[in-house]
């Protein structure tokens, strides 16, 4: 077990804060509810589409590790990234942002949405991905082919 | 436990897991490169004994709910004394 590092630890910046509070209306009520405006958003876009994740950037430009890490999660099942997949980028939406964690009591982004149903972030979804799970869900929901047997997978 | 959490350390991480998750074995690195912002953490425990991978992190979120919400990136590997076991075989 590594306890070599005790490094003096940073605190998060409080700009961070600062700026979060700036973006929200001054009733501020957003930081601790969801509005309703959000979470009509955030419902309609979750059970219009079968496949949804909330992410930080875009598929094609992910701003984060582990969004880009669902991207590629994805692509490797063979979704269709334009057709199949909905995605939200939080960093363009503070109320997105806030909101979303609360609505799905979920403390980081990405959150990925299956059918209407909070999956996971990116640690469930690799687990999911390894144990084959992932590949029984999306072709449930048709978002990819089966593989056809004769062609497994190495 | 009422002293307010203002940074997030490896061992601050381990105190917690042991407390609230009753965790046999915390494994908790610091991946940031320095920052102290991102977290890698494996956590053995019997609480999460037929529980699903969703409802074992959500046990884990909310018992480092604090820890959480200070760093920037969190990253979670959860075990049953018994996975752990058999992981730990191979």
């Amino acid at each position: 077990m590594s306890f070599l590092r005790t490094a003096t630890w940073a605190l998060r910046p409080s700009s961070q804060l600062l700026t979060r509070r700036a973006v929200l209306p001054a009733t501020s009520f957003a930081v601790r509810h969801l509005s309703d405006s959000t979470k009509k958003t955030i419902e309609d876009a979750i059970h219009n589409n079968k496949l949804v994740v909330f992410m930080k950037g875009t598929p094609d430009m992910p701003q984060c590790g582990f969004s880009r890490a669902v991207m590629q999660i994805l692509t490797v099942q063979g979704v269709d990234m334009k057709k199949s997949l909905k995605t939200f980028n939080i960093l363009a939406d503070e109320e997105l942002r806030s909101g979303i964690k609360e609505y799905s009591s979920w403390p980081t982004i990405p959150q990925v949405y299956i059918n209407g149903e909070f999956i996971g972030g990116c640690d469930i979804m690799l687990n999911l991905h390894q144990s084959g799970e992932l590949e029984s869900m999306l072709v449930k929901e048709g978002l990819v082919e089966p593989e056809p047997e004769e062609n497994p997978r190495a | 436990m009422s002293t307010p959490v203002t940074s997030v350390t490896i061992e601050s991480l381990t105190t917690a897991c042991n407390e609230r998750l009753e965790a046999t074995y915390v494994q908790a690195k610091d991946i940031s490169g320095g920052c102290g912002q991102n977290f890698e953490i494996i956590i053995v425990s019997p609480m999460f004994e037929g529980k699903s991978t969703l409802q074992k992190h959500r046990l884990v979120n909310e018992a480092l709910k604090e820890q959480i919400a200070l760093v920037h990136a969190f990253s979670q590997k959860t075990y049953t004394p018994a996975q752990w076991e058999a992981l730990s075989q191979q």
